[in-house]
């Protein structure tokens, strides 16, 4: 019905938090600017925003094609108010449904970037590693 | 069906962008990670029909799963349209910026 307005409405709050995590990554490259040694180190290692540009790029395709699936399906219409489940009148159903399967594709997502982000973090350790041992 | 074109979409451009060293150039992790989310969203669908329905899930009806064939490659375009149109902003060769120059 509109399961996808949760994984899309995670993308809104991950977008905005990624936004704001760059520019402090910026600002505190500035700050350091003068230890040429700790910019190699800081380039080296991916930093966070690009990590959560990763959850981003997943739930905004994800919700994307999604959403045109709605539509194929007449779920979602291209006039208000939008969803077919609103004029219906199936707003608990609808509800029902983002709170169910919308909030587990939301999780799932989330679990599987979580997983990828722990093993770029041991595939950035392991090289640091072993750059220190050369 | 839907599901399974885009896990097929998915598989493909991860390859391809495993593969080919220009990868940030053209975007293609942005394809790969929007195959796998949508992949991983219908997946979720998926899991819920089959609770819903049973082993029935695995039989559908011949025009059902047309629709659902049709479906699937629709999407695969839609995505491979958003990713082209993320390449062009892009524009990695400045090829649309030089032609735009050039007219002028």
């Amino acid at each position: 019905m509109a399961c996808f307005l949760v994984p899309a409405t995670e993308a809104v709050i991950t977008t905005a938090v990624q936004m704001v995590m760059k520019n402090k990554e910026k600002k505190a490259d500035l700050s350091s600017s003068h230890a040429t040694e700790k910019i190699e180190s800081a380039n080296a290692k991916t930093g966070f925003s690009v990590k959560l540009g990763w959850l981003n790029k997943m739930l905004w395709g994800g919700s994307a094609l999604l959403a045109f699936e709605h539509l194929w399906h007449g779920e979602v219409v291209p006039y208000f108010p939008f969803l077919t489940a609103v004029t219906n009148g199936e707003v608990s159903d609808m509800l029902a449904e983002m709170s169910s399967v919308g909030v587990t594709m939301a999780i799932l997502v989330t679990a599987i970037w979580g997983a990828m982000v722990a093993i770029s973090g041991v595939i950035e350790k392991r090289t640091e590693t072993s750059e220190e041992g050369v | 069906m839907t599901l399974l074109i885009t896990v097929f979409a998915a598989v493909i451009s991860t390859f391809i962008w495993y593969k080919k060293d220009d990868r940030k150039e053209y975007n293609r992790g942005f394809l790969c990670l929007m195959f796998w989310g949508a992949s991983l969203m219908w997946t979720v669908d998926a899991v819920f029909e089959y609770a819903e329905l049973g082993a029935e899930y695995f039989t559908p009806a011949f025009e059902d799963m047309i629709n659902d064939a049709y479906l699937g490659i629709s999407v695969v375009a839609l995505g491979l349209i958003i990713w082209t149109v993320s390449v062009l902003i892009k524009d990695p060769k400045g090829v649309i910026r030089g032609a735009l120059t050039q007219s002028r």
